[in-house]
């Protein structure tokens, strides 16, 4: 049996930085000097994914993806 | 009409004729066969021939991706935006036919009818030139226009020379990890994005097959590249090498010559420096420098002579190459300033340094794979193979200060401004 696996995607371009991400889902986001957010890369595991998917659609400038891992 | 048996196939009549013209083109290669376009994606495939622009992506895999898609545009990618390559010009300039070959070759392969041939501004009258011949023979099936790419680092990066055929963000990269060009570029359509050289390459493969293509080079790195090499003459030249071969026999260089060297850069600004016995033995080939740490990129060799400050050039190269960003992704746009600045402290004022070489690793780390283009990335890999090859020279600052100020030895151009 398979689950559905995901990894969180930063567009860079549309980021500026605000933080929210890190804020709502500190597990798996911290924040550069800079203030820009380092994902964790290794995916979210399933008991975040909920909370990964309020994150993205939290960021004001919609930066942040839930994206589907294909294996 | 006959194939080249040697290594030289693209520069084949450099040293004889300064353009190669549509007359003396058709009669050295002969006409492009008419074949199918599955012929033709099987006769690139099975070459083997890989992207020359700088990431060596194999090109059939490459075409057969766009060729799925429905209307797709090709481009011929000579941009050329970093300083120290000249071979894309020198390639247009001298047998552009071969590219514009190469380039219906493509679009025939993939179902295109719109070539876009996307050069720098030194490169537009080569190749309006050469398309006002073929015009006059009637010679090609598909459309051809010129775009001139903006004179920065970044042009002939793929996206970036999608969104100046658009019209809209010229020069600067976008993100397209979840839309990527090949699927959605030029006016919405499937784009295939393909440099010159291997447009070229294409073109022989076209009229010779792969098997020809295949008597030249490794394996896995088939055929010839064109590469720009400084340091080794008055000025840089651009020689088209077996691939496989060292530069050591493929430049000629002796074991007194290499040892005016202190240390070869591999791929351009966004490449590697490697120790120069390394580099000199090192059999030319993507791999090869990529299990060194290292890239072809697009060609580029730069022997850096004993005498230089190598802390100063990397300082120099490392502010153009942060100039040159796109200025759109936030770790790029403020590590790059601070790597720059503290390269700048290590090479001019390295008292000023604050814990020494111990910053330098982090830094990379925080820009590395966080930019919408690679361009963070490549710096770092400049910056860090830097202090592995220059490490003692560092110390060097470090314990005595500074060397005395020589002479710039890099090619870096006025930095344009980042259109922000």
């Amino acid at each position: 049996m398979s689950r559905t696996r995901y990894r969180l995607v930063v567009d860079p371009v549309a980021c500026d930085g605000a933080g929210v991400c890190a804020e709502l889902l500190p597990e798996l986001i911290g924040l550069d000097p800079w203030g820009f957010p380092i994902v964790e890369s290794g995916g979210v595991p399933p008991a975040l994914v909920d909370l990964a998917r309020r994150a993205t659609v939290s960021c004001p400038r919609l930066a942040l993806h839930l994206v589907r891992v294909d294996d | 009409m006959t194939a080249p048996s040697g290594p030289a196939r693209l520069l084949a009549d450099v040293g004889t004729t300064d353009v190669v013209r549509l007359d003396a083109h058709l009669a050295r290669w002969g006409a492009l066969p008419d074949v199918a376009p599955r012929t033709l994606l099987e006769a690139v495939d099975q070459s083997g021939v890989r992207g020359h622009g700088g990431a060596w992506f194999p090109v059939g895999t490459k075409w057969r991706s766009v060729a799925a898609g429905r209307s797709p545009v090709v481009v011929a990618n000579g941009a050329e935006g970093e300083p120290a390559s000249g071979k894309d010009r020198l390639l247009l300039h001298h047998a552009p036919h071969l590219v514009l070959d190469g380039a219906a070759v493509a679009a025939r392969a993939v179902g295109s009818k719109r070539v876009v041939v996307h050069v720098a501004d030194d490169s537009v009258a080569d190749v309006t030139a050469a398309l006002a011949e073929r015009d006059r023979r009637g010679l090609d099936t598909c459309s051809f226009e010129v775009v001139v790419a903006p004179d920065r680092f970044l042009s002939g990066q793929e996206s970036a020379a999608v969104n100046t055929v658009n019209g809209r963000n010229p020069g600067i990269p976008s993100f397209v990890t979840l839309r990527p060009v090949r699927a959605q570029g030029i006016g919405g359509r499937p784009t295939l994005v393909q440099n010159v050289e291997s447009l070229a390459d294409a073109a022989l493969i076209a009229r010779y097959g792969p098997q020809w293509f295949r008597s030249v080079g490794t394996h896995d790195s088939p055929g010839t590249a064109l590469v720009t090499v400084t340091g080794l003459w008055d000025a840089p030249r651009i020689v088209e090498l077996p691939l496989g071969t060292t530069l050591q026999s493929a430049l000629g260089i002796t074991t007194e010559r290499a040892g005016a060297v202190q240390g070869v850069l591999l791929g351009g600004y966004g490449g590697g420096w490697l120790p120069t016995s390394t580099a000199l033995a090192l059999p030319f080939t993507e791999e090869e420098a990529r299990a060194r740490g290292t890239s072809l990129g697009a060609g580029v060799v730069v022997l850096l002579p004993v005498g230089v400050c190598p802390l100063a050039e990397v300082a120099r190269v490392a502010r153009y190459m942060e100039g040159e960003g796109a200025g759109q992704c936030g770790p790029c746009v403020n590590g790059l300033d601070v790597l720059a600045t503290q390269l700048e402290l290590l090479a001019h004022r390295p008292q000023s340094l604050r814990g020494g070489l111990s910053a330098f690793p982090t830094l990379c780390g925080l820009v590395e794979g966080r930019g919408a283009c690679h361009h963070p990335d490549g710096v770092a890999r400049f910056v860090r193979s830097a202090l592995g090859v220059f490490g003692d020279h560092a110390a060097l600052h470090l314990q005595r200060g500074p060397c005395r100020t020589t002479a710039p030895f890099l090619p870096v151009p006025a930095v344009t401004g980042a259109v922000r």
